[in-house]
């Protein structure tokens, strides 16, 4: 085991100990980027000077006493979140050369803590996908095996996570981007509550949905991260002034008393078998360690995706107006001003983010509004309250966190609508602006990581993190590592 | 098609839409200090936010909310309890988001009022549709064949108000432009300079029948940058409005612009070209709670408004159209109070600075609410009021005094004394001026005599020439009186 294998807990043991030094270890992470990031293609910017001299100065503190909690621990930053004096892209051409002149709070949290920036990592543009592939610049390629996809859309994330080129990383959820991944490349990932991390700094996507998570290579570090990040930021009117817990303080070995709740809708047609198995072993493991088991019903679940695809890309349709070229990124002079606009946005978007333009503009229309966007907000309200009911009932939801494990680069970019049923476990999570933590559960047939959703109402983040935990400490899926 | 004989009669039918920027400390979602966008060097007063950059996020200013309530009871609307903020899209330049937040289905005010004071001493309510808070847009300026962009003003609170389409000619706009424009000045939200933007006032200008009730097609004019032009561009646009239904042709729904130069409104785009804006709530922003507590406590630290100010100036004995006058520019109202303080009697002050001062000023091309800017102080009009009084000088002695004060300054004794216009006790004088006069008019005089007593007017502007101002004009008139009564007693 080398140190790049090391969970965040067992890395920063080490640092404490002075066993290895913060420049030691972000240079192990940078000669494995070296090694295996051709093949992966996971980050967008490699940042090594500044992740050196991130290092050393953490190494300096540690040297003068100090001790934050992830001082001299290397992570990896979604190409969505702003970082001052460092190229931010959101996967999207539009924005290529741009240099934010601020960095996003979740990360500047991050540095607070002491932790080194190693890079920027891919994404769909804009955040707008499920296997990293809508991508401005390149595609990112499955650790676990290099013809598949990562998913996405922090598939850089994942990615880099599973091919310890990073410690951990953030990605963002806005439908299921830190989850999904998270699962088909067999890490953990965690999508917090609405309003648990500040957007500030995040290239809104859908501002009603979108959420900075937390992925990494055990529950325990994703906790960590999150604890860092989360809690008001007088910069985000949605961010909630709710006290953080220590979540690492609230994870026990065992689920006594803790009921976890199965949706019958979520073990549906066109799952894949190895899915549906693993995830219900996984379940009687709950059960094994405990936990008491119920079914429970959410019934709007079908509901999710229309009502996902019509909301999202309405936020998405007015986020994305001010990508114009006039004030920063790229700009193609036309004949006159509207031509500019027109080149830049033609030619700087891709096909997936124009599709959700359109879908965004078309259901805000005079004359569509009410049947579209609003009765979608309807339709969200009742999917919330599927949620709220369950709860009254259970402490956590289990699910799969996707129908079926990775698929292969290529196979899905001709059919949207089927990209789109990906995120069918994962959207309405997010519709409801509760939490989820994804956490490997098994294997399918090709040997591509399953993944094990657990979900918390609104602020449980300590539920969901102490049952992923406990699952964790007894099987030993999150142990293994792709081999590169 | 037969002509109709036309003997239909036409009333306009106004309602203004305004835009009043809020004078805060701060822009209404940053930081960024609001400043004079007219002088201040462009783009310093921007940030991230403001700038529309990828990641910002808006956090709302809770004084501009304060002074949105302010206005909002001063107009005397309902205060919604739950604001929902909304996104308002469109693409331009100087607007950096591609939307505007703005509200749309939840304004914070609706349903108020005004009153308005009309020159003939009536009066009119004008209904307050609503008043909603939003954003200002940076300022385009087009220079050649280019455009340059101030981001300065950009995310500057704005109050959006919407009348009730109750106006109906240029006059009553200009009323309601005047009375709006001193509530806001009263209230210290907003300076009321039209000619800076911080103030915009555009009509929606239709036409019908008098005793009709429909809503025929309406035109709205822009770039109006004094409450004078809304007056006049208001009553062009009816005028047209009517030209255009009198020769069977129709009012097509347009933006008009107003060319100051040429007094008349061109047309800048026409309602096929207009946007859909796709509303959707703000989802950066949270429902923002304005609780009854919070407004009942502006509302009981509201300054003195126009309307009460001028009760308080009708109770010491100025007309109500006078008062009215008086409050509708805050600095003249603030003048008018000084000079009532110097010791000047309130309704010889109304006049003279209604009659006089005003019209020394507009000749002067300085508009009312510049009053500050010009040279008569408001004691210095207070003494001049007092040495009348006294008899030291007569009325006009008293104007060629201002006529020198307004020009030069100084105090208006110093100015009496230099232009040699103390009035003379000398009652030889004035009889010997009066008996010139009436040697030199033979024939006015008999014509008295004969009972054509208007000649006496003219007999004594005579008299008051030959004073050259220094004569007092009740003296004149009593040594005049006697004269003449003993010329026709004599023949």
């Amino acid at each position: 085991m080398t140190l790049t294998d090391w969970t965040i807990s067992e890395t920063l043991a080490r640092l404490r100990s002075r066993e290895i030094s913060a420049v030691e270890l972000t240079q192990a992470y940078l000669d494995r980027i070296s090694a295996v990031e051709p093949k992966v293609n996971a980050f967008l910017t490699v940042t090594g000077e500044q992740a050196l001299q991130q290092a050393k100065a953490a190494d300096s503190l540690r040297a003068q006493g100090e001790d934050r909690p992830l001082l001299g621990v290397p992570l990896g930053i979604k190409d969505v979140l702003c970082t001052e004096g460092v190229s931010t892209t959101a996967g999207s051409k539009i924005l290529k050369g741009f240099v934010p002149p601020f960095t996003a709070t979740s990360v500047q949290r991050l540095f607070g803590a002491g932790a080194v920036m190693l890079g920027k990592m891919n994404t769909d543009e804009f955040a707008m996908g499920s296997s990293t592939e809508n991508s401005g610049y390149h595609v990112t390629h499955n650790p676990w095996d290099l013809k598949r996809i990562p998913g996405g859309s922090s598939g850089g994330s994942a990615a880099a996570v599973a091919a310890r080129m990073v410690a951990g990383a953030l990605g963002t959820d806005t439908g299921g981007s830190v989850r999904q991944p998270a699962a088909m490349c067999g890490i953990v990932g965690i999508k917090p509550s609405y309003g648990r991390v500040s957007r500030y700094g995040l290239i809104a996507f859908a501002s009603s949905l979108d959420q900075v998570g937390a992925m990494a290579r055990s529950v325990e570090d994703a906790a960590l991260i999150l604890e860092v990040m989360a809690g008001h930021d007088p910069l985000d009117s949605t961010s909630m002034n709710v006290p953080v817990p220590n979540y690492r303080a609230g994870m026990r070995s065992d689920l006594k008393g803790v009921r976890v709740g199965v949706p019958k809708e979520y073990f549906i047609e066109g799952i894949e078998a190895e899915v549906e198995a693993s995830v219900r072993a996984a379940i009687e493991h709950l059960k094994a360690l405990g936990a008491e088991i119920r079914e429970v019903s959410l019934p709007h679940t079908a509901y999710g995706i229309p009502i996902y695809y019509l909301i999202a890309p309405a936020e998405a349709s007015a986020n994305l107006a001010r990508f114009e070229g006039v004030r920063y990124g790229a700009r193609i002079e036309g004949a006159d001003m509207w031509e500019s606009y027109k080149t830049t946005r033609g030619r700087g978007f891709g096909p997936e983010v124009k599709r959700r333009i359109m879908l965004g503009t078309y259901a805000l229309s005079a004359g569509y509004y009410d049947a579209y966007y609003l009765k979608a907000q309807k339709g969200r309200t009742l999917i919330r309250q599927d949620f709220e009911k369950a709860f009254a009932e259970v402490d956590v939801i289990a699910t799969p966190t996707t129908p079926r494990a990775a698929f292969l680069i290529g196979e899905k970019v001709d059919d949207p609508l089927q990209m789109y049923l990906e995120d069918v476990f994962t959207i309405t999570v997010n519709l409801a602006g509760i939490c989820g933590i994804s956490l490997p559960c098994g294997k399918d047939v090709n040997q591509m990581p399953i993944g094990l959703q657990l979900l918390g109402p609104a602020f449980g983040e300590e539920k969901i993190l102490h049952a992923a935990h406990a699952y964790e400490q007894s099987t030993d899926w999150h142990k293994r590592a792709p081999s590169l | 098609m037969t002509a109709k004989t036309t003997t239909t009669a036409y009333e306009g039918v106004i309602g203004l839409e305004i835009h009043a920027e809020l004078e805060t400390e701060s822009k209404m979602f940053c930081g960024c200090a609001v400043v004079d966008s007219t002088t201040a060097a462009p783009n310093t007063y921007v940030c991230p936010i403001c700038l529309g950059f990828p990641g910002v996020l808006p956090v709302i200013n809770k004084r501009a909310v304060e002074f949105a309530i302010k206005v909002g009871l001063a107009l005397n609307c309902e205060i919604a309890t739950v604001n929902v903020f909304a996104r308002k899209s469109y693409f331009y330049p100087d607007l950096p988001k591609g939307y505007q937040i703005s509200q749309y289905e939840l304004p914070l005010c609706k349903n108020g009022w005004t009153e308005i004071d009309l020159p003939d001493g009536s009066t009119k309510r004008i209904g307050i549709r609503r008043a909603h808070l939003e954003e200002d847009t940076g300022k385009s300026i087009h220079v050649g064949g280019s455009s340059l962009i101030d981001f300065n003003r950009s995310g500057v609170p704005l109050l959006e108000i919407v009348t009730e389409p109750d106006i109906r000619n240029g006059i009553e706009a200009e009323a309601f432009g005047r009375k709006l424009r001193a509530i806001l000045q009263y209230l210290g939200v907003n300076s009321g300079d039209m000619s800076k933007g911080v103030l915009r006032m555009e009509p929606n200008i239709s036409v019908r029948p008098v005793g009709s009730t429909e809503f025929r097609t309406r035109t709205e004019v822009k770039n109006l940058n004094s409450i004078r032009s809304v007056q006049r561009a208001s009553d062009y646009e009816i005028e047209r409005h009517i030209k255009v239904w009198e020769s069977g042709g129709e009012v097509v729904q347009a933006t008009m612009g107003w060319d100051e130069a040429r007094q008349q409104t061109v047309l800048q785009r026409t309602k096929e070209s207009a946007h859909d804006y796709r509303y959707f709530p703000e989802p950066d922003l949270p429902i923002l709670n304005t609780s009854r507590e919070w407004v009942e406590a502006i509302r009981a630290h509201l300054p003195e408004l126009p309307d009460t100010k001028r009760d308080r100036l009708m109770k010491a004995g100025l007309s109500r159209y006078d008062a009215s006058v008086l409050v509708a520019d805050r600095p003249v109202a603030d003048y008018f109070e000084r000079v009532m303080q110097a010791g000047a009697d309130p309704k010889k002050g109304a006049n003279w600075i209604i009659n006089e001062l005003f019209a020394r000023m507009n000749k002067a091309a300085l508009s009312a609410e510049r009053v500050n800017e010009q040279k008569v102080s408001p004691e210095a009009l207070a003494g001049l009021i007092k040495l009348v009084d006294a008899g030291t000088i007569n009325n006009n002695a008293a104007k060629k005094v201002l006529d020198a004060v307004f020009a030069e300054g100084g105090e208006p004794s110093a100015w009496v004394a230099k232009l040699g216009l103390e009035q003379t006790q000398d009652t030889s004088a004035v009889e010997a001026a009066v008996e010139k006069v009436l040697g030199a008019n033979p024939g006015e005089t008999d014509r008295f005599c004969a009972g054509e007593e208007k000649v006496f007017k003219f007999l004594i502007g005579q008299v008051m020439r030959e004073g050259r101002g220094k004569f007092p004009a009740e003296l004149a008139n009593d040594v005049l009186t006697a004269k003449l009564n003993a010329r026709c007693g004599k023949s």
